[in-house]
């Protein structure tokens, strides 16, 4: 093998524009590649389709309220007598943990007007993520929802009045049909 | 893995560290890095790689779509579909996993047709070889038990099919096919088991190749010459970066394949009734195993005749599974000493011969046995009548040039190649019989039987033959020589 003599001349510039490329190419490849791989495991499209729901309300009893899963999430939608409008109005407003008015958490109807009696609130405690109990059990010291857990009263407007909870229940995007029978909740 | 003295030189501290308590890095550096590697290997060799990709491929995929699939016989199938319409790249990751599946079939064939050709098989490589048959067995039963997965018509029929297999066997047959059915048929607690042990398999799989680079690496590999490294600086290369980019260029020629069938004929390989959910009381008219198992197929279909004691459905069985299992004889089936088949002009000629086999072996296992294969005449009008219907349908057969094929227990079988002739015998006879088309000719079953019969006579004969009566030529005294060939030995480059 004595013949194989050779002289090689390397051309340094040449090889560090191939490397460059080269690990360009792959780094690229194999982040487009990832991407699947993780977007496969986002809300598939029939569960992303389940996330809003249609609820009629007009069999809501005057006083007592409905619960609703929607995406596995829990809302409530109560239907308020006019001594509990009237409390939830008469609150000082800045004296609150979270200052919201009662207006502020109703969502107009079709005709503009907001409708006092229903309201719609998220049904997960904003401490922990518990669902707090109402209507029918222990409505807490503010006659709203109290929360089991570790002891948060929410009061007739679904704001946090006493206890750990750090913000009033949150109110979620709905909308009110044409003739205000039904509202459909959004995620 | 490295059957060599190690070349790695931890610089840094905590390298150091590492090393003397884990020496891993030295074991990859070892193994991937600095293993001396003929320097001769053609692109033959880098199937290895590529089914080291396969296998990952198959593993992430399959990972994946476990996270979306329900085993259970009343979703399974709704589960596939959800993948395909719902999850986010869902139908990206099943076509790439069932085509995968495909592709890991091909690479494993032409390895194992590779270490064939080359006598990778032979001493001293012989437990890298039954490693290698080891790894194909647990993944055909992995293939076979992720195709029930999805709970088609085939999945459902096709498992029905091979477990009943295990039932010929004598005594016992039908008590282990209860037990591995987990019920009298196929159902929920079978989808239930072949889930869990479709995905426990390939983690099976992964640990075999360990072992299975392991005996290579201990050995050193076998090349295209088929002789030994005998000075690693003229005769070898290391592996990084040598073949780590020969091996990185055929994977993405190999990618660039398989895209190729998931973007543009994802479902060209599998079967239409496997989009048919699961019907436990209707059979698919044509039911085939996947394009890779076909020539094993063709094999236990071969087998229609009792031999001594053994009925035909047990010899078919026993013939399928030998076809695999004479591979792990083969090193001492093979008499020769001579390794690759460059410096065997015979052998070479049994071994295309052999491929060949294997190629129409496949043919016939996807082809109904019945059918006509090679044509031997024209086609004929063919009449079954009762001689009680029809009392002189002989003799009106004989006048119109009817060709009596048999005649028993009053019922008489008659042929026409003339239609008119046809007509004028149901006319004269008075027969309401209507005629079917007969096919004449040698059909797929003999063709298959003699298929099996030169599958396993070159294991048998011709190999263990050729060793004792073929004359080799020359092998090459080094690698090195066998790349650049002396004066007055050229021909120890031989064509491929």
């Amino acid at each position: 093998m004595t013949d194989e003599t050779y002289t090689e001349t390397v051309d340094e510039e040449r090889r560090d524009f191939i490397h460059i490329a080269a690990g360009a190419a792959v780094a690229g490849g194999a982040g487009a590649l990832a991407w699947p791989f993780i977007a496969q495991m986002l809300p598939a499209l029939d569960t992303r389709a389940a996330s809003s729901l249609e609820v009629p309300v007009t069999d809501i009893p005057e006083g007592g309220e409905v619960r609703v899963l929607i995406g596995g999430k829990p809302f409530f939608l109560r239907r308020r007598t006019a001594a509990e409008i009237a409390e939830a109005r008469e609150v000082d407003v800045n004296a609150l943990r979270d200052p919201e008015t009662d207006d502020d958490r109703l969502v107009p109807m079709a005709d503009g007007n907001l409708n006092p009696a229903l309201l719609v609130v998220s049904g997960s405690c904003t401490h922990l993520g518990c669902v707090p109990v109402g209507p029918g059990s222990n409505t807490g010291e503010f006659g709203g929802w109290y929360c089991p857990c570790h002891g948060s009263h929410y009061d007739t407007s679904g704001r946090i009045r006493k206890g750990p909870a750090p913000l009033n229940l949150p109110v979620p995007t709905y909308e009110y049909n044409a003739d205000g029978s039904a509202v459909t909740i959004s995620l | 893995m490295s059957g060599h003295e190690s070349t790695y030189k931890p610089n840094t501290g905590i390298e150091k560290w590492l090393d003397a308590r884990l020496p891993i890095v030295r074991l990859v550096h070892g193994s991937f890095v600095d293993f001396p590697t003929p320097k001769n290997l053609n692109y033959w060799w880098t199937f290895g790689g590529i089914l080291a990709f396969c296998l990952a491929t198959q593993i992430i995929t399959g990972i994946v779509l476990a996270m979306h699939y329900v085993p259970n016989t009343e979703m399974a199938f709704a589960s596939v579909e959800r993948i395909m319409r719902d999850v986010e790249y869902g139908w990206l990751m099943r076509y790439i996993h069932a085509n995968g599946a495909s592709m890991f079939f091909l690479a494993v064939y032409i390895h194992m047709f590779r270490g064939l050709y080359y006598g990778s098989y032979k001493a001293p490589r012989e437990i890298s070889w039954i490693l290698g048959v080891v790894i194909y067995l647990l993944m055909t039963g992995t293939a076979f038990m992720g195709y029930v997965l999805p709970w088609g018509q085939m999945s459902l029929h096709g498992a029905s099919v091979i477990t009943s297999l295990i039932g010929s066997l004598p005594l016992v047959g039908e008590q282990i096919q209860i037990w591995l059915q987990g019920a009298p048929s196929i159902g929920n607690s079978t989808l239930n088991r072949f889930f869990s042990l479709h995905y426990l398999l390939p983690f099976m799989i992964a640990g075999v190749v360990v072992l299975h680079i392991w005996a290579f690496h201990t050995t050193g590999n076998n090349n295209p010459a088929g002789i030994e490294i005998k000075d690693p600086k003229k005769d070898a290369v290391p592996f990084h970066p040598y073949y780590t980019v020969k091996d990185g260029f055929a994977i993405i020629v190999f990618m660039l394949i398989f895209a190729g069938f998931v973007f543009y004929a994802p479902n060209v390989l599998g079967h239409a009734d496997n989009y048919i959910e699961g019907n436990p009381l209707k059979t698919p008219a044509h039911i085939v195993p996947e394009w890779y198992l076909l020539p094993f197929y063709a094999i236990l279909r071969a087998i229609t005749f009792d031999v001594g004691p053994i009925p035909a459905k047990l010899g078919g069985v026993i013939a399928m599974f030998g076809a695999i299992a004479i591979m792990f004889v083969l090193p001492w089936l093979d008499t020769s000493k001579v390794r690759s088949l460059r410096y065997r002009p015979l052998a070479r000629q049994f071994f295309f011969g052999f491929v060949l086999v294997c190629g129409l072996l496949g043919v016939a296992g996807a082809s109904n046995p019945d059918d006509v294969v090679i044509p031997t005449g024209e086609d004929t009008l063919r009449y079954e009548v009762a001689l009680a219907d029809t009392p002189n349908a002989v003799e009106v057969a004989r006048a119109n040039d009817g060709k009596i094929v048999s005649q028993r227990d009053e019922r008489v079988v008659i042929d026409f190649v003339d239609y008119e002739a046809s007509l004028a015998f149901e006319e004269e006879s008075g027969t309401l019989v209507d005629p079917t088309v007969k096919h004449h000719g040698i059909t797929w079953l003999p063709v298959a039987q003699l298929l099996t019969l030169l599958y396993f006579a070159y294991f048998l004969l011709a190999l263990p033959l050729l060793g004792l009566v073929e004359r080799a030529k020359d092998e090459p005294e080094t690698i090195a020589d066998s790349i650049h060939p002396k004066n007055g030995s050229a021909d120890a480059v031989a064509a491929e």
